[in-house]
């Protein structure tokens, strides 16, 4: 351990997070020339997420073919090596402030103090926990996040239960019913609020009804059971308003709970910093380079917002760590910004500000339907004035929208704020 | 036979009736377009699926994350999976080497997806 002076340790980039969005973040930084470059992670490996995600399907955008999610981390693992970029795992950042400036501690390293001219924040989401959804009944084990069962299942080889129920119809909560059930457990039910699945089709197919596992739609759970060890739990239907519906409760003996009910971007370092956070992504409030709204600190990944698939996390972050990059080496680019809205239909545009520059480049905005649309024409409007026009077959909240503004659109965009929305 | 399977190929999920007789499908509907045809043939004659899982080793804390390399039929899935729990393996296992080859004789050998040291 290095004796503790105070004096802040410079770098160029610094990378918060070693999960697919820090090391694609750190390629991309290192391919543009950064010699400094210092990427911190708080687990003992690189990989995050996918170490386990043993399940396969990542990749196809970006590698053109199935790959399980180590298979998919060794890639980046091995580029990260090959490149000689510094990654210090083991390593929590306790605190990042506006200037940059950033505290983080380890078993090796102890306390360390590091100033850094561009940060990009990967800290990746967290899962929603049982506090959140303010569901009745007693304390008792057995009650788990879906992403901590499979971390218990894959990662250590341990089974939480026999028999398990799962509140929530993400695709975790799928892939675990399925992973569960191979691994000789019955999983009676998965039970879902809304009426539909916000989990991939695909996963509903090959997860739920290749096993004969049961989807309750409109439903939730409102009772649970138990003393020491989960012993049942009560579901029943809920109206349009989610309220539950006397009369029809269904009881199942269960030891295990497991709950996917939705991810949380992991921002607390990034509103030490005092980065401005949208309350509807919960991420960061960015411009088309990925930068917050502070100078100098860049955001991607699921800590930005919540991404379907690994393959569009890692495109972002290549861009956050081209960005972050220019950045420090003294590339500014400034301008004034125009705001990007949601309108009717949309939830959570990324980036919100696109910044005015003489050559442009072409910019992805990416949101969430608000519902589920069949036949919806997508609209990008200028003020009145409509830029861009797509008809879709349909739009649900389960899958991320992506719609490209190419050059010539933002070079003809008169300054005012524009408006993504949906009509039917 | 009538079926009713859900097409996965897009969000949409089209519910579609398949007709089977004699193990071949004579007809589709409720496809909204020709890729739940396709589908309907592999899914409604000879399903096949790729199958996940970890495996222990011994004396190491960490289990192995192996898959099949290809898909294998989907009624063999638990004769798969009976056929790793029976596995004993030991360290070094790199990514991609085989743990299991030919597994319940579908011809399509389990490999490792990481490696434990």
């Amino acid at each position: 351990m290095e004796h503790f002076n105070g004096i802040p340790q410079p770098v160029d980039v610094l990378v918060i997070g070693a999960g697919p969005a820090g090391m694609a973040a750190a390629i991309a930084a290192r391919e543009a020339g950064v010699e400094s470059l210092l990427v911190l992670e708080r687990e003992p490996d690189m990989g995050g997420i996918l170490r386990q995600c043993i399940h396969n399907g990542f990749g196809l955008h970006r590698f053109k073919e199935e790959l399980t999610g180590p298979e998919y981390a060794q890639r980046d693992i091995d580029r990260v090596r090959e490149l000689g970029i510094e990654v210090r795992c083991g390593t929590t950042v306790l605190s990042v402030d506006a200037n940059r400036l950033v505290t983080a501690v380890s078993r090796e390293h102890g306390l360390t103090l590091l100033k850094a001219k561009a940060i990009v924040l990967a800290m990746g989401c967290r899962e929603r926990p049982r506090g959140a959804l303010a569901t009745p009944g007693t304390r008792c084990a057995g009650i788990y996040s879906a992403g901590t069962a499979q971390k218990f299942v894959n990662l250590e080889g341990y089974m939480p239960g026999k028999r398990v129920v799962i509140l929530g119809s993400g695709d975790i909560g799928l892939i675990m019913a399925r992973r569960m059930t191979l691994q000789g457990a019955q999983v009676l039910a998965c039970v879902e609020l809304m009426p539909y699945s916000s989990g991939l089709n695909r996963n509903i197919v090959q997860c739920l009804h290749d096993y004969g596992i049961p989807l309750y739609l409109s439903h939730t759970v409102v009772d649970i059971q138990g003393r020491e060890r989960l012993s049942g739990v009560t579901v029943a239907q809920v109206d349009e308003r989610r309220e539950p519906v006397p009369g029809t409760e269904k009881h199942f003996d269960c030891d295990t709970l497991l709950l996917s009910v939705g991810l949380i971007p992991e921002n607390e370092l990034s509103r030490q910093a005092g980065v401005e956070i949208s309350p509807l992504t919960q991420g960061a409030v960015v411009d088309d380079t990925l930068q917050t709204s502070r100078e100098g600190i860049f955001a991607c990944g699921n800590v930005l917002h919540v991404h379907d698939l690994v393959d569009f996390v890692s495109a972002e972050s290549f861009k956050a760590g081209r960005a972050a990059a220019a950045y420090a080496m003294g590339k500014r680019r400034a301008g004034d910004a125009i705001a990007v809205r949601d309108g009717q239909g949309v939830r959570g545009v990324v980036p919100q500000r696109l910044l005015r520059q003489d050559a442009p480049e072409a910019v992805q905005l990416m949101f969430r339907p608000d519902a589920v649309y069949e036949n919806a024409t997508l609209r990008i409007l200028d003020g009145k004035r409509e830029v861009l026009r797509q008809r879709k077959r349909i739009l649900t909240p389960g899958e991320m929208v992506e719609v490209t503004l190419k050059p010539e659109h933002i070079a003809a965009l008169s300054g005012g704020d524009v408006t993504v929305c949906i009509a039917r | 036979m009538e079926q009713i399977i859900t097409c996965i190929n897009c969000p949409v999920g089209c519910r579609m009736q398949v007709c089977v007789e004699n193990g071949e499908v004579i007809s589709v509907s409720g496809n909204s377009c020709n890729r739940g045809v396709a589908y309907a043939r592999q899914e409604c004659v000879a399903p096949m699926r790729m199958v996940t899982a970890v495996v222990p080793v011994r004396a190491s804390r960490m289990p192995v994350s192996v898959k099949t390399r290809a898909p294998i039929p989907k009624e063999r899935i638990f004769d798969c999976m009976h056929a790793l729990s029976e596995l004993s393996l030991t360290a070094p296992i790199h990514m991609g080497d085989v743990v299991c080859a030919d597994v319940c004789h579908t011809g399509v050998d389990v490999i490792a997806t990481k490696t434990v040291e």
